[in-house]
């Protein structure tokens, strides 16, 4: 047992302290604030901690536990609410109140609650890690499988059937004459990546439905993305709505030092809104870790190895997770704040040298992977983070370094936000190196799809090159066929990449309706050039009422919208302008 | 009480030329971040924070203007307190300091309570999603930026804009109507001049608003110090009336860019590292400690918004004072001095401007069905002028078609009919709503593709003057 010898914010120094290691978790003072050693010094042990330190004096108590930071892994994750250190907030609530006292302590699993295990395995079963040796239904969305530890083989002596709570024994096994009990519950040190059998690129579309994702840049199963954009582009908005409507088992929302009416909005709606395929409440596949921007700032780097650790167990069992993390920038001063402290020499802007690779020991913890253990099964996380450059200048450190790890880059743009055209995702600057990993998967549901990707994606382009000379000589100077590549463009633009969230229908668009939706454009606009070529003019085409059905395609529910598409095609292959012969 | 003696030692502080840090030996029990007494060599006594202890050395950060040689031979007096603010229901119609300290020449409160002005972090599972609609009487805000109950929604101004103006008509609009309600208005003034304080208070007194007011008030004149605690000491104030009391309080707090420059300059004292311009690189967060303040929370009746008012160095939003509070904040009110020189008032760039709790606020039994996609609407029209009026200057107007002419015109409107309305004009939503709708009947009525057909049925014949 040491005792405070220095506090200086969120640095403590403890002395006396022989014995510690790196890493250990600490009791810092008669609150018993949690702190984590990240130095030893002789016999002093340089503290950061993950609680506010205001009012502590040196000489008080500083208590070794001989753990390291770790997870809990065990049925009732699901549907949880954390900080950053794996408390249960609604426990915490219980306990203490509506405000967080400081030192209150909440375990992340309820010790109480009995959950009902079927084993998978029998007596004179040999087991080793990974293997899945029974189940729990946790929710009704995930099934949760329990594997045998990492580090634990042997055969099975006993196995239970029953109710059980996550510390009460469901099985023995024997290895060298030496029996290990085995409970729904394992620990996991956060900061280490869990193992698997082998790593396997990212393949097949994670389907957000939103459709400058899913059909333009394309996220991959266990890729890789970043969200960066000032303030108010919609970074949030966009990670809420992969967290709600991506096609996973489960999905992992990390609020790391942002905003708590975000997250109580995120929490209300999670516990109204219903999964789009099963009509199961949302929470029932979530997550929610909230460190919000008024708690402990050293919890914020936790907040993001916590919520990491639980997407690779999940995954281990077979799962397709997906993690936000808003916003990883604020993760990212919290280092450098710590940095600061510590005297140590600042790279850019403050942040420590360090900040690529701490950044990249996040990110490359998403992949799909080959897992431990029997059955064969794959499993894959997904990371998705936003990051918040200063004045919105993504030349700034955290994005530079963000982006030479990640795949897939949306950048949101300010004028497209201040527009209040939503997503305000720049199709001119984001990229998808997952394109060539989701081409099957797009081949499948809508064929020829790199096609009209392509052509969308080059109308946009010469869009904006018309654009400078429309600066110049305005709109009316451009040649017909100009004004209806413009034309195009701008349905492209209002009828296909914006969608609002807050639609009943719009705020989720299954794939299928996407490419036709994008079809229907393209094929417009064939037919539309057909009518210039043979001497219509542009005011004719903008006239057709195809222009304002295409306007509405949108709000067409996703269970109808085929029906209705091939309705609109059908009449627009009799003539886009209601004349008698019909224009073809 | 603690009394030890001081040396000074030879350290980066003392050489400084305005050194403003002490190393004192290490004083047993001082709290970290404890508030104390320093009594310089001269006798006089000044205010300090234990910014770094150790059983080597105490750091004391002393505030206020103090020379070193004033420091040599000083003592600390610790309390063994952080600061804190005595509370009662009385504390409503009174002036306070930046420390606390009644100035309006009534006798001290007799408090229920002391509380730590710091408060405590709001379990994010407590919170209750704001959800109710503040009714500015303002078109802009309440049309397309709406307020609700336990949003924090600064107002972004420049030097010279009316602010102010603005604020006051937001107070008296918004805050006074309700008799039945539980209101309070808390005001936080943080280095503004005399006269800027003074115009709120007058303001207060004339619509009997100061009666249900708590202010507190650090003009341009007194201690930078307290412009640190000045807010905090509002948001202490704040919770105590909304979570103990039960009311619903708006708490305005002018200028935080004043803030700003204090922590700035606390921080330099402090030699710490900068970030961008010099700001410390957890303003982030301190400022988060006390925006995050605003909420709602379940089981309880209150409610605390927040409405600070910054003014943008050189009007650069991109400035790290306007940036990190609209990282923090839902969302801000930003002016433009293009709009001011047009004459109109109040000068909202709806552009710029946001709130992110609108959605929740808004809609049927709240506002009226069609508000969000005649926001929407309004956007798609007015952006679509604004970027014809840009072509037009190089080009001019005769230049474009006529579907172009027309959203330019209606831009123009927009601007005058919309945005445009008196100081003391109070409008309702719904004829906020129906303004929107008059101007949507110049357009061509297909273009209307963000509003929803059952609603263009239902409401725009009541304002078509096609003949
Ligand atoms: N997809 C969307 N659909 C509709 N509105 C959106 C969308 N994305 C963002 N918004 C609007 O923009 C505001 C800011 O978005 P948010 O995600 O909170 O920004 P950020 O996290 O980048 O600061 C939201 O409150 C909402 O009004
Ligand atoms: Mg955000």
């Amino acid at each position: 047992m040491g005792k405070i010898w220095r506090i200086s914010g969120p640095l403590v120094i403890a002395d006396d302290m022989k014995g510690s290691q790196v890493y250990e978790i600490v009791e810092i003072g008669d609150e018993g604030l949690v702190g984590e050693i990240i130095g030893l010094e002789g016999n002093k042990a340089i503290i950061q901690a993950h609680e506010d330190t205001l009012g502590l004096k040196t000489g008080e108590v500083v208590r070794g536990t001989g753990r390291i930071l770790s997870a809990e892994l065990g049925p009732g994750l699901v549907g949880s609410i954390y900080d950053g250190l794996q408390k249960s907030l609604l426990t915490l609530a219980e306990n203490t109140g509506s405000f967080i006292k400081r030192g209150a302590k909440a375990l992340a699993l309820s010790r109480d609650k009995k959950w009902q295990f079927t084993p998978k395995v029998k007596v004179g079963d040999a087991v080793s890690e990974g293997d899945i040796i029974g189940t729990v239904p946790e929710t009704n969305l995930i099934e949760h499988r329990i594997m045998v530890p990492v580090g634990t083989k042997g055969i099975v002596k006993e196995i239970r059937t029953g109710d059980y709570t996550v510390e009460e024994p469901i099985a023995r096994v024997e290895h060298d004459g030496e029996v290990k009990e085995l409970t729904l519950m394992q620990e996991w040190p956060v900061r280490k990546p869990r193992p698997y059998k082998q790593r396997l690129d990212p393949s097949g579309l994670l389907t957000t439905g939103m459709r400058i994702l899913d059909y333009m840049f394309p996220l991959a199963l266990g890729g890789k993305a970043s969200i960066p954009g000032g303030f108010g582009t919609g970074k949030t908005v966009a990670l809420q709505q992969l967290a709600r409507w991506a096609q996973t088992h489960l999905n992992i929302y990390v609020g790391c030092g942002e905003r708590g009416n975000e997250m109580a909005d995120v929490l209300y709606s999670f516990r109204k809104l219903k999964e789009p395929n099963t009509g199961r409440l949302l929470q029932e596949k979530e997550i929610f870790i909230a460190n919000t921007s008024n708690m402990p700032v050293v919890a914020r780097e936790a907040s993001i190895f916590v919520g990491i650790t639980m997407a690779e167990y999940f995954r281990d069992m077979g799962y397709d997770v997906l993690l936000v993390a808003d916003s990883t920038s604020r993760w990212a001063e919290a280092m450098r704040e710590m940095g600061g402290r510590l005297e140590e020499m600042p790279g850019e802007e403050g942040f420590p040298s360090y900040l690529g690779s701490r950044l990249s020991s996040f990110y490359e913890r998403a992949g799909m992977v080959e897992c431990l253990g029997s059955p064969e099964r794959k499993g894959s996380v997904t990371v998705a983070g936003a990051v918040s450059p200063p004045g919105a200048d993504f030349s700034e450190p955290v994005t530079q370094n963000t982006i030479r790890i990640i795949d897939a880059l949306y950048a949101l743009d300010v004028s497209l936000a201040n527009k209040r055209h939503f997503p305000a995702i720049s199709w001119l600057t984001s990229y998808s190196l997952y394109v060539d990993a989701v081409k099957d998967w797009w081949e499948k549901v809508d064929p020829g799809w790199d096609n009209t990707r392509a052509t969308a994606l080059r109308i946009l382009q010469q869009e904006a090159e018309l654009e400078e000379i429309v600066r110049l000589v305005g709109p009316e100077a451009l040649p017909e066929d100009d004004k209806l590549l413009l034309l195009t463009a701008r349905m492209i633009r209002e009828d296909f990449l914006q969608q609002s969230a807050y639609h009943e229908v719009d705020t989720y668009c299954v794939p299928a309706k996407a490419g036709l939706m994008l079809k229907t454009i393209i094929k417009f606009y064939e037919l539309a050039q057909d009518m210039l070529s043979s001497g219509a003019g542009i005011e004719e085409v903008r006239s057709s009422p195809i222009v304002y059905r295409i306007s509405r395609m949108k709000e067409i529910p996703n269970d109808t919208f085929e029906q209705k598409a091939k309705e609109l095609w059908s009449e627009m292959e009799k003539g886009l302008v209601a004349r008698k012969g019909g224009i073809s | 009480m603690n009394i030890s003696s001081l040396y000074v030692k030879e350290g980066r502080a003392i050489n400084k030329a305005k050194g403003a840090l002490i190393i004192a030996e290490s004083i047993p029990g001082i709290k970290f971040n404890e508030i104390v007494d320093v009594q310089l060599s001269s006798g006089e006594i000044k205010t300090g924070q234990a910014i770094d202890i150790s059983e080597e050395a105490t750091i004391i950060q002393v505030f206020g203007g103090v020379s070193e040689v004033d420091l040599i031979g000083s003592k600390v007096r610790c309390k063994g307190e952080t600061l804190k603010l005595p509370v009662s229901i009385d504390i409503l119609g009174r002036i306070f300091n930046g420390m606390g300290e009644p100035i309006d020449g009534a006798p001290l409160i007799i408090p229920e309570d002391y509380l730590d002005i710091n408060g405590r972090p709001i379990n994010p599972a407590s919170r209750q999603p704001p959800a109710e609609f503040i009714e500015t009487g303002i078109s802009a805000i309440d049309g397309l930026n709406a307020l609700v109950r336990g949003q924090k929604l600064p107002i972004f101004s420049g030097s010279g804009l009316p602010h102010n103006r603005i604020a006051a008509q937001i107070i008296r609009q918004a805050i006074v109507k309700g008799k039945e309600e539980k209101f309070a208005l808390v005001f936080g003034a943080i280095g503004i001049s005399y006269d800027d304080a003074s115009f709120f208070i007058r303001n207060l007194e004339r619509t009997g608003a100061l009666e249900k007011t708590v202010a507190f008030i650090n003009t341009a004149s007194d201690p930078v110090i307290e412009r640190i605690s000045t807010p905090r000491l509002a948001l202490t104030a704040a919770a105590y009336l909304a979570w103990k009391q039960d009311m619903h309080v708006l708490v305005v707090l002018t200028d935080m860019t004043n803030y700003c420059e204090a922590l700035r300059e606390l921080s330099s004292m402090r030699e710490e590292i900068p970030s961008r311009r010099g700001y410390p690189g957890y303003m982030y967060t301190d400022l988060a400690t006390m925006y995050e303040r605003a909420g709602r929370i379940f089981g309880k009746e209150g409610s605390v918004t927040i409405m600070p008012i910054l003014t943008m160095p050189d009007d650069d939003i991109t400035h790290p004072i306007p940036d990190l509070t609209g990282y923090i904040t839902e969302g801000q009110i930003v002016l433009s001095r293009t709009l001011e020189r047009k004459g109109i008032y109040p000068p909202i760039d709806v552009f710029l401007s946001l709130s992110r709790m609108m959605k929740e606020g808004i809609g049927p039994g709240k506002t009226r069905e069609d508000h969000n996609n005649v926001f929407m609407q309004s956007y798609a029209a007015y952006s679509e002028g604004c970027y014809l009026r840009e072509i037009s200057t190089i080009i001019g107007a005769e230049a474009l078609g006529e579907r172009d002419k027309i959203y330019l015109a209606n831009a123009d409107e927009f601007e005058k009919k919309f945005i445009s309305q008196g100081e003391f004009e109070k409008r309702k939503v719904e004829d906020t709503l129906d303004i929107a709708w008059r101007l949507f009947s110049a357009l061509p009525e297909e273009d209307l593709k963000l509003i929803s057909e059952k609603f263009i049925k239902r409401y725009l014949p009541k304002y078509s003057r096609k003949t």
